[in-house]
């Protein structure tokens, strides 16, 4: 996983509610590996059906098109488990989502990616988005080690995330891993699982067909 | 755990080891489906690691196949390279598969009980937002991405902070025409789509209680749909009796061990939960969605509000999805004409869903201007629909009968709603896009959907 530590970059406001994973990539576009998830981010927002570019689309505009953070909605990335959803809006370069809210499965497939979900009030959200409107160069910064989001104007506002999902970030630490330094107690636990409730592994006591 | 509720003895029956916030949680059954799980092989490969436990994963395809009559893998050439990688992978991982034309193929969250693969009391993960459906039989299902499905195939486990617990209460009488899709369209109609994040919720209450297992799958399917990554209803005679003689379920004096094990998961009546939240049934009527989140619901007997009536956290989206949705505040739903129809998706695929939907057509024929089709939920489900003739019904009255897949749920296998056309659908989405490029999809009940088929036009199930 990518480490995040600190962020300095384009900040672009797409201030919808509920964006889900399908708006961010349709599963069409999951069948192979040939295509560009970048380019096909928000294809149903930011091309028309013969694939020109709609100039009005946040993305396609001049000053945002390189944007590094995402300013959304609340409820950003509800709907479908697909993490093709975080892959599509890194490869596009963005590296942090700043929201009042998240869908669940999203902000952990986020998390494990090293694209920073950041929580803010609807109001410091919203707040955000205007001054990075307002402002001539839409730059913003993140910094997970003080848990701050600077504002292009240099207003600071402080954000809260689990104290395990923010050092996971800062280290890029691969959790499976971690997980597997613990083998023996995942053994001994199916080793009890195996008397308790044989039922539960097939093949063993009842059912014996497939 | 006497004061403990359904989830927590779940949660603590599981936990491996607790590390601080997180805790180490076993996962009793891992289903794999192709649309989520390539990247996961290739991640093990790469690692050089195995599925720890192979006894206790599943993999099915059954998003990507083309569901026309007499399929194969390769019938919808889109599809080809990841079905192609599923099967592959599944060969050399050693993991059993539910391939395309297996008998026992099917939507993923459809074959996991009708084969009795999920029991009571387990943990089911899969790649997928839908895994809540499991939650019907009493088991705590949740949908998890990508890098989490590689983590379960190497360690059988994931690390989990403990979620809040909500209990939603479903009491009064459930009228006529009213069902379970209703009643959970109801809550999220009433609740908004954010209420569930961060909770694992149970579904309880007199009117879950007469609920059948199928009634019961389709209510914990859309958790997901008002944010709970999972929700679940206690296992009772219902359920028991529902796996008798299910393939994967134990059998002799393992299966009474089971039973009196499951017996033990209710909720006790000392159980707190965070939250609590009380649905009247009585006040339900059939349900159609009007705009793209399923919160913009109303019943059949009601107008679309104004943006200016609906609460101002949702008016903007009103607006918006009003627009995409070339409707009018001040709209019966009763009455709009349709051009699509689907009967299908792991919400409403199943035998007595399909029942359901040919009770309300007999006589009557889907008009010219309609395409409408019955995807069954997995290839058992359409034989035993066949048995009993279900497939006549449909094909008499102009609906086309599938093969299972989750079809045009989703645009997938080839099946979707072109631009601007207006779909009735069983299934659990309504987002823009979401059934094809610009679809407009109304989310309702399968009797509903069948019954706008026939007619042509959004119909009160109630009064044909």
């Amino acid at each position: 996983m990518e480490k995040f530590t600190r962020l300095q970059g384009v900040a672009a406001p797409l201030m919808r509610a509920n964006i889900d994973t399908g708006a961010i990539i349709a599963p069409i576009y999951m069948l192979s590996r040939s295509i560009d998830l970048g380019q096909k981010l928000f294809a149903n927002w930011r091309y028309e059906q013969d694939g020109a570019e709609k100039p009005d689309f946040v993305l396609n505009q001049p000053r945002y098109r390189k944007s590094a953070i995402l300013i959304a909605g609340p409820n950003f990335g509800c709907g479908s488990s697909r993490e093709g959803a975080v892959w599509a809006l890194m490869r596009f370069g963005i590296r942090c989502v700043i929201a009042p809210s998240f869908g669940e499965i999203f902000f952990s497939n986020a998390c494990q990616n090293g694209l920073l979900p950041v929580t803010l009030d609807e109001r410091q959200t919203c707040r955000l988005a205007d001054t990075v409107i307002a402002a001539p160069d839409p730059i913003a910064t993140v910094d997970l080690v003080r848990c701050t989001v600077t504002s292009p104007q240099g207003d600071e506002v402080s954000f809260k995330l689990a104290e395990d999902r923010r050092m996971s970030l800062i280290e890029g630490l691969d959790e499976t891993s971690f997980i597997l330094r613990h083998e023996h107690e995942i053994d001994a636990y199916q080793a009890r699982l195996r008397i308790e409730q044989p039922w539960v592994f097939i093949g063993e006591g009842g059912r014996a067909r497939n | 755990m006497s004061g403990a509720t359904l989830f927590e003895k779940i949660w603590q029956s599981h936990v491996v080891r607790s590390f601080g916030e997180r805790s180490l949680i076993h996962i009793d059954r891992h289903l794999a489906h192709e649309g989520t799980s390539r990247n996961a092989f290739d991640g093990l490969r790469n690692r050089q690691r195995g599925i720890r436990s192979l006894e206790l994963t599943f993999g099915v395809i059954d998003h990507d196949p083309s569901t026309l009559p007499g399929r194969n893998a390769t019938t919808y050439e889109p599809s080809r390279e990841r079905i192609g990688a599923m099967q592959e992978n599944c060969r050399k991982f050693g993991l059993r598969l539910f391939d395309v034309n297996d008998p026992g193929q099917g939507i993923v969250h459809v074959i996991a009980t009708e084969h009795g693969i999920v029991l009571p009391g387990m943990t089911v993960v899969c790649g997928d937002s839908h895994t809540a459906t499991s939650g019907g039989v009493g088991a705590w299902g949740w949908g998890i991405g990508t890098t989490e499905v590689e983590r379960v195939f190497a360690t059988q486990t994931l690390l989990l902070p403990q979620p809040k617990t909500m209990r939603a209460n479903f009491a009064g009488r459930v009228s006529d025409g009213v069902t379970p899709k209703d009643l959970i369209l109801y809550l999220i109609g009433r609740h908004g789509v954010a209420i569930g994040t961060g909770y694992a919720v149970e579904y309880a209450g007199p009117a879950i209680r007469a609920l059948s297992v199928e009634g019961r799958l389709t209510i914990c399917n859309m958790s997901i749909e008002f944010g709970a990554r999972s929700g679940m209803i206690a296992p009772d005679d219902v359920t028991i009796q529902f796996f008798e003689g299910r393939p994967y379920a134990p059998t002799g004096a393992l299966w009474d061990r089971a039973v009196a094990y499951w017996r033990l998961l209710a909720t006790a009546d000392a159980a707190v939960f965070d939250r609590e939240i009380d649905i009247d049934c009585s006040a339900v009527s059939p349900q159609v969605t009007w705009g793209t989140s399923p919160q913009e619901v109303i019943g059949i007997d009601e107008r679309i509000p104004a943006p200016s009536e609906v609460i101002p956290e949702r008016r903007a989206a009103a607006v918006q999805a009003l627009g995409y949705m070339g409707l009018e505040p001040g709209t019966r739903m009763e009455g709009l004409p349709i051009d699509y129809a689907f009967i299908g998706s792991c919400t409403n695929s199943r035998l007595s869903d399909l029942k359901a939907a040919a009770a309300v057509i007999k006589g009557r024929k889907v008009p010219q201007t309609v395409t409408a089709l019955v995807v069954p939920g997995s290839s058992q489900v359409k034989a035993a629909a066949e048995a009993i003739g279900l497939d006549r019904i449909f094909k008499d009255a102009g609906f086309q009968w599938r093969e299972s897949g989750c079809s045009m749920c989703q645009t997938l296998g080839g099946d979707f709603v072109p631009p601007g056309r207006r779909c009735i659908s069983t299934s659990n989405r309504n987002f823009e896009d979401r059934q094809g490029s610009k679809s407009r999809t109304h989310l309702a009940s399968p009797a509903m959907v069948a019954a706008a088929a026939v007619h042509g036009r959004i119909v009160d199930v109630r009064r044909i």
